[in-house]
């Protein structure tokens, strides 16, 4: 492989890395807090990149209004989510939980089946994601760079927002003990509503870059991203918003690296990842940087 | 003993009573209906399997359509003959030794079975990593393992003829193949239910911890459960596509799992009753739900016809249904012998204390 592709392929799996790292973020949060895999995680990243590619194509706003806005609206169905199918469920047994998410997350798809149509529709980049850059000898998409600039940047501001405000002090409070923090006088609903808008307008922000890097958007564009985010967070070890960083940007190069090296696999590159699960969970599940799994009995 | 068998010649009876009934319905009823009674049946194996695991043993599992597709792909390999098999693979070879032979009629059977143990193999793979871990990790693993099959069903061409699939293969899976895999499936599992490990599952749905305590092998006993299920998995794949005789990677996604989870939840999760019933109302509602997905004609209001619509209406179904109505419709109840003659008993009471009654009061 020469130095170019090798760059070219490098910066892509980071590109790619970091968005599975936004999007993990949303499932280990809600993992953290509630101790429920959030299935419909995916759907709201693809709600993310439906309502930009609205906003853009059909109220002909500008670009960055209407990816604020988008991100705005798709934390508020985060929000409505939780509101309307986790809430009622809450005290319920943790199977019901999972499968209320199961069946949120198919209600997604099939509704954007029935209302948008399985048909892709392709998406508009603005011009900035699109040009070519010059880097030494390789030439990278500005969506290589554009990508993994933002994205740290909104990992920065989650991380500021988590460590070093009060919702987020109530986020870890929760996450520890949400019997205790109840007694302390925390409105524990609102700060899982938080919870929720914050992994939901992450996601949204994910989703349009996706869309950004791959423009062509479908009603079912989220599963995969979704599930190998969600991979990237059991890596990373679940619960643990760092690890969750960590292992999005693993999966992204070790997805793309894969099919660098041995281009013969690439019909794989979906399986590897799954393999990879499944190799984690049996290795050392509490992943990466997660701790020992510890009894309450 | 006596009560045991009683049951055991009432069971017996019942099973003669529904294969003449099957018999009746095979020469007198059409094509259509025939095949939504298969197509229940079929369910029936898979969802009262799949219930053993998430129902009776509260582990969330969402593999039965990988299950499916190795039980499914394993029994076509077998019984698709060996002509089909030439035309099918026209790009690249079917890979030894799959081309060098093929089942006939008669060893439908043993090629369901083969596909049942090549289910319960994949269950054992994933059952093994997952069940090292409390909490979740089947979900996942379960998940990512019905992925896998899919990923490399698309891509190993020389084996599953990739994304085309196979055409053309024999229609064995007739009503008596069918209903006679529910019937096994149902006895199996009530059976197990029923038994000691069956406890033990049930002990390790209630309280995983306080079962290890009570001496519950819980490894054991939740890859007994899910073994299980993969093997019926299997032959309810293998069933399946002798059905629809056609198979590709399509055919296997998680919506086949889907369907299952809406059965069994609204079944009652842990009643095996429950998953019988409605894993053959499921068959005929979904029939009749095609309505929803044709044209209206309200008046001069037009209200044209959206596919997919039953799958939004399914999964509203499946939220109402956990927020609303947990239990389902049969909770965890369960029909057996018992029930039924102390029900006959009472109303047989009953009739006899109105008439002592009526010849008192006249």
């Amino acid at each position: 492989m020469t130095l170019e592709t090798f760059i070219q392929q490098l910066m892509n799996g980071i590109s790619l890395g970091s968005l599975y790292a936004l999007i993990a973020i949303g499932y280990t949060m809600v993992y953290g807090i509630l101790r429920l895999i959030n299935f419909a995680h995916s759907d709201i990243f693809m709600v993310g990149a439906y309502f930009a590619f609205f906003l853009v194509a059909i109220f002909r706003l500008p670009w960055g209004v209407s990816a604020i806005l988008a991100i705005v609206l798709t934390a508020l169905v985060g929000i409505i989510v939780d509101r309307a199918a986790y809430r009622p469920v809450r005290n319920a047994p943790r199977i019901s939980a999972l499968m209320t998410a199961v069946g949120v997350s198919f209600f997604l798809e099939n509704l954007g089946l029935v209302t948008v149509g399985a048909r892709p529709k392709a998406f508009q980049r603005p011009d900035i994601m699109a040009r070519v850059i010059k880097i030494g000898p390789a030439a990278v998409s500005g969506v290589s760079i554009w990508v993994p600039i933002l994205s740290l940047a909104l990992l920065a501001l989650l991380l500021f927002i988590v460590y070093r405000t009060k919702v987020g002090m109530a986020m870890r409070s929760v996450s520890t003990d949400i019997e205790t923090t109840r007694l302390m006088g925390v409105d524990v609903d609102r700060v899982i509503s938080y919870t929720f808008a914050i992994g939901s307008a992450l996601a949204a922000a994910g989703g349009i870059m996706w869309a950004c890097k791959y423009p062509q958007i479908n009603p079912l564009m989220g599963i995969y991203p979704g599930w190998k985010a969600f991979t990237a967070a059991v890596v990373g070890g679940i619960g643990n918003i760092t690890g969750a960083m960590l292992g999005g940007f693993l999966i992204g190069l070790v997805e793309i690296m894969t099919v660098a090296l041995l281009p013969g696999l690439s019909g794989y590159r979906d399986g590897i990842i799954f393999t990879l699960l499944l190799v984690f969970l049996l290795l050392r599940p509490t992943g990466i940087l997660g701790e020992p799994l510890k009894e309450k009995v | 003993m006596e009560r045991r068998r009683l049951h055991l010649v009432l069971t017996l009876a019942l099973i003669v009573v529904l294969f003449l009934a099957l018999w009746w319905a095979d020469t007198h009823l059409g094509e259509f209906p025939l095949r939504v009674a298969r197509t229940g049946a079929i369910y029936v194996v898979a969802a009262v399997a799949y219930n053993l695991v998430n129902g009776v043993t509260g582990q969330f599992s969402l593999g039965p359509n990988g299950f499916m597709a190795l039980g499914g792909y394993t029994t076509a390999l077998l019984i698709l003959p060996l002509q089909q098999k030439q035309f099918v693979w026209f790009l690249e070879p079917l890979m030894w030794p799959f081309n060098s032979f093929s089942f006939p009629g008669y060893l439908f059977g043993l090629a369901v079975l083969l596909g049942g143990v090549v289910g319960a193999i994949g269950a054992l793979l994933v059952g093994i990593p997952s069940f090292r871990l409390r909490g979740d990790y089947l979900a996942i693993a379960t998940f990512g393992f019905g992925e896998i099959i899919f990923v490399l069903a698309n891509n190993l061409i020389r084996l599953t003829n990739g994304p085309l699939g196979m055409k053309g293969i024999p229609e064995y899976a007739n009503v008596y193949w069918c209903f006679g895999a529910a019937v096994l499936a149902t006895l199996v599992v009530s059976n197990i239910a029923n038994s000691s490990y069956g406890r033990a599952m049930k002990a390790i749905r209630d309280d995983e911890i306080a079962a290890e305590a009570m001496g519950v092998n819980v490894f054991r006993t939740k890859m007994l459960a899910f073994v299980t299920s993969g093997f019926f998995g299997g032959v309810a794949g293998g069933l399946l596509v002798s059905l629809i005789t056609t198979i590709s990677p399509t055919l296997f996604t998680f919506g086949m799992t889907f369907n299952l989870l809406i059965i069994i939840v609204l079944g009652g999760l842990g009643s095996i009753t429950g998953s019988v019933v409605t894993g053959l109302g499921f068959a005929v509602v979904s029939e009749l739900l095609r309505v929803v997905e044709a044209p209206i004609d309200i008046g001069s209001l037009h209200i044209p016809g959206v596919p997919g619509m039953r799958m939004v209406v399914f999964s509203i179904l499946l939220v109402l249904l956990m927020i609303f109505y947990r239990r389902g419709l049969f909770g965890q109840f369960e029909l057996s012998w018992d029930w039924v003659l102390s029900v006959l008993r009472v109303t047989r009471g009953v009739r006899e204390w109105k008439r002592e009654r009526k010849t008192e009061s006249s």
